[in-house]
């Protein structure tokens, strides 16, 4: 399976991750690199395989219902850049 | 050209759990900002989500309500979105195998009659926080409370056809999560979110058009009304030949109408993935049949057996069963008095008239089934007529006793005693030759008429206690 810079580009931008212009080729060629490897396995015949959500072999345990936090809102506040009226402050997003 | 509309809900109920969905903060509504996010629903580094109990049961509940397969093995799965009122830059939720499958709502509709909606499915999620753009200096302020509150989303199949439908679904989805007791279902605080997904296409065509989402509309009037604008909008742009644009809407109330949400769409690709920190969660059958076992009678039940067992009609079956509270209430006034139309008429009319103009819920009524009851009764045994019921159920609302107490104290029984009532007959003939001579004069058909002016004569004098019967009886005796 390809994969164009422009594809590489778009997943960064959801990604949150800046890619330099100059590095953008060789991130390209890498995981072009690494669908290779995804093609490979893609021709394995799984189809008598059942999808695993996770490679532990056990189940959820359950909590109960109970309220077992306090509130420690001062030490939170204390580590974070900039609040105000008890909220954290951002840098403005609107929709 | 004829356009038939195609509408899917997506309902955002929030579980009625005193802890969060993966930690154990509180869930309270309305607390100081940031005083019930933990450091799980803060994101910090390490912590890990621990699966809620409750929140498992009550999607488990929710299901077996609708009659949908459970999944016996569900799983969370991460959807990846950047936004500051998710922390984790994720929301956990469930995509591939979601804790409630494909079930079935009946719905009543005013007319009488009833639809059935698919329910495509129902999830698992945490809710996010809440963003306040008022001025922080040029910042949003973030408030975390919300953020991991358990959610049960339930998404219908397209088989809503027009905004009274869509009311009437959620009507009955607010009745049926608010008698199972997972959700206070209460609009106004956010518990119940409704996303709405709408298309056109020509009447009579079986294809899907272009559908706009409209987000986040929080009450039934404005369900409604975001449909109906909505409608005339891709009716307005397809009449023009133009095409309708797949995007996020947003209903201004002010305004009526529905506008674009993103300017420029960021694709919505959320990239899911198993969430690895949580396993997945085993339901057996044991437990499904113990939570079913819990259930109580449901709205749709209720109804039924309302209709059947009193002969109400499915309007008022419906009216009567939509909260377990006044259900329960009119059960109680129809075993206090005997008569179950009575009773349904009673609550429907009177008391449910009385607390909509005080703007009261049924808990929070002045007068107790078994006084109504008690009212009802003195109709039926004939010691008051209905009008003078109706001021003694003033008289009840006030606070100044049962109906006996205040047919005691202000002389209200009605007089069948037939001495006195004849007595007042008399007087009224005496009083009313005039009338009396017409009376005389004029045929069998007219007489019937005319006999109505000293039914209401002695009606008058008695101060409406006569009994009405037997005034009619004295009257067509005496007058020949």
């Amino acid at each position: 399976m390809a994969i164009d810079q422009h594809e590489i580009e778009k997943i960064a931008q959801l990604a949150r991750i800046r890619i330099a212009d100059d590095q953008i080729g060789e991130v390209t060629a890498r995981i072009a690199e690494i669908l290779g490897m995804v093609d490979r396995l893609q021709a394995v015949d799984t189809a008598a395989v059942e999808p695993m959500a996770n490679p532990l072999d056990d189940t959820q345990r359950l909590r109960p219902d109970a309220v077992t936090e306090e509130n420690r809102r001062e030490d939170f506040q204390a580590i974070a850049p900039a609040v105000e009226d008890g909220l954290y402050l951002v840098p403005r997003v609107i929709d | 050209m004829a356009w038939e509309s195609v509408i899917g809900l997506e309902v955002h109920l929030q579980l009625a759990t005193v802890s969060k969905i993966f930690s154990g903060a509180p869930t309270t509504f309305g607390a100081a900002p940031n005083t019930q996010a933990c450091a799980v629903d803060l994101a910090m580094p390490g912590m890990l989500p621990v699966l809620n109990a409750e929140a498992v049961r009550c999607a488990v509940k929710f299901g077996l309500g609708i009659g949908a397969q459970i999944g016996h093995r569900s799983v969370f799965d991460r959807k990846n979105y950047f936004y500051p009122d998710l922390p984790k830059g994720y929301q956990i939720s469930q995509f591939e195998a979601p804790i409630v499958g494909r079930g079935e709502f009946e719905i009543a509709l005013e007319d009488g009659s009833t639809r059935s909606i698919g329910i495509t499915r129902a999830h698992l999620e945490e809710d996010a926080g809440k963003s306040l753009h008022e001025d922080y200096h040029g910042c949003s302020g973030i408030d975390l409370n919300r953020a991991g509150t358990p959610l049960l989303e339930i998404v219908t199949d397209p088989d809503i056809r027009n905004a009274q439908e869509a009311v009437a679904y959620l009507k009955a989805l607010h009745s049926l999560v608010t008698y199972l007791g997972i959700s206070d279902g209460d609009m106004s605080q956010g518990s119940m979110r409704c996303d709405i997904n709408i298309s056109l296409r020509p009447a009579g065509t079986d294809t899907l058009g272009t559908r706009a989402e409209i987000k986040n509309v929080n009450s039934f009037r404005f369900v409604e009304k975001a449909i109906a604008c909505e409608i005339e909008r891709q009716s307005d742009i397809l009449e023009d030949g133009g095409e309708v644009v797949q995007e996020t809407r947003l209903y201004d109330a002010e305004r009526d109408e529905t506008r674009s949400m993103r300017s420029k769409e960021v694709a919505n690709d959320y990239r899911y993935f198993p969430e690895p920190d949580l396993l997945p969660v085993v339901i057996d059958d044991d437990y499904i049949e113990a939570v079913r076992a819990s259930l109580p009678e449901l709205p749709v039940e209720k109804r039924h057996r309302f209709a059947a067992q009193y002969g109400l009609s499915t309007y008022d079956a419906g009216v009567l069963s939509d909260s377990r509270e006044l259900a329960d209430y009119f059960e109680a006034v129809a075993a206090a008095c005997g008569d179950a139309k009575m009773a349904a008429n009673w609550v429907q009319v009177e008391l449910l008239g009385q607390l909509n103009r005080s703007e009261l819920g049924i808990a929070d009524s002045p007068v107790s089934a078994a006084d109504l009851g008690g009212l009802i009764a003195r109709i039926l045994d004939n010691s008051i007529s209905g009008k003078i019921a109706k001021q003694v159920f003033e008289h009840m609302w006030q606070g100044q006793g049962s109906a006996d107490e205040i047919i005691e104290a202000q002389g209200l029984k009605q007089v069948s005693d037939s001495g006195a009532l004849e007595a007042m007959v008399d007087q009224v003939i005496a009083d009313n030759g005039a009338q009396v001579e017409q009376y005389l004069a004029a045929d069998e058909g007219k007489r019937k008429k005319l006999i109505g002016f000293f039914v209401g004569q002695v009606m008058k004098v008695s101060k409406g206690q006569a009994n009405p019967k037997m005034v009619n009886e004295l009257l067509a005796k005496k007058l020949t």
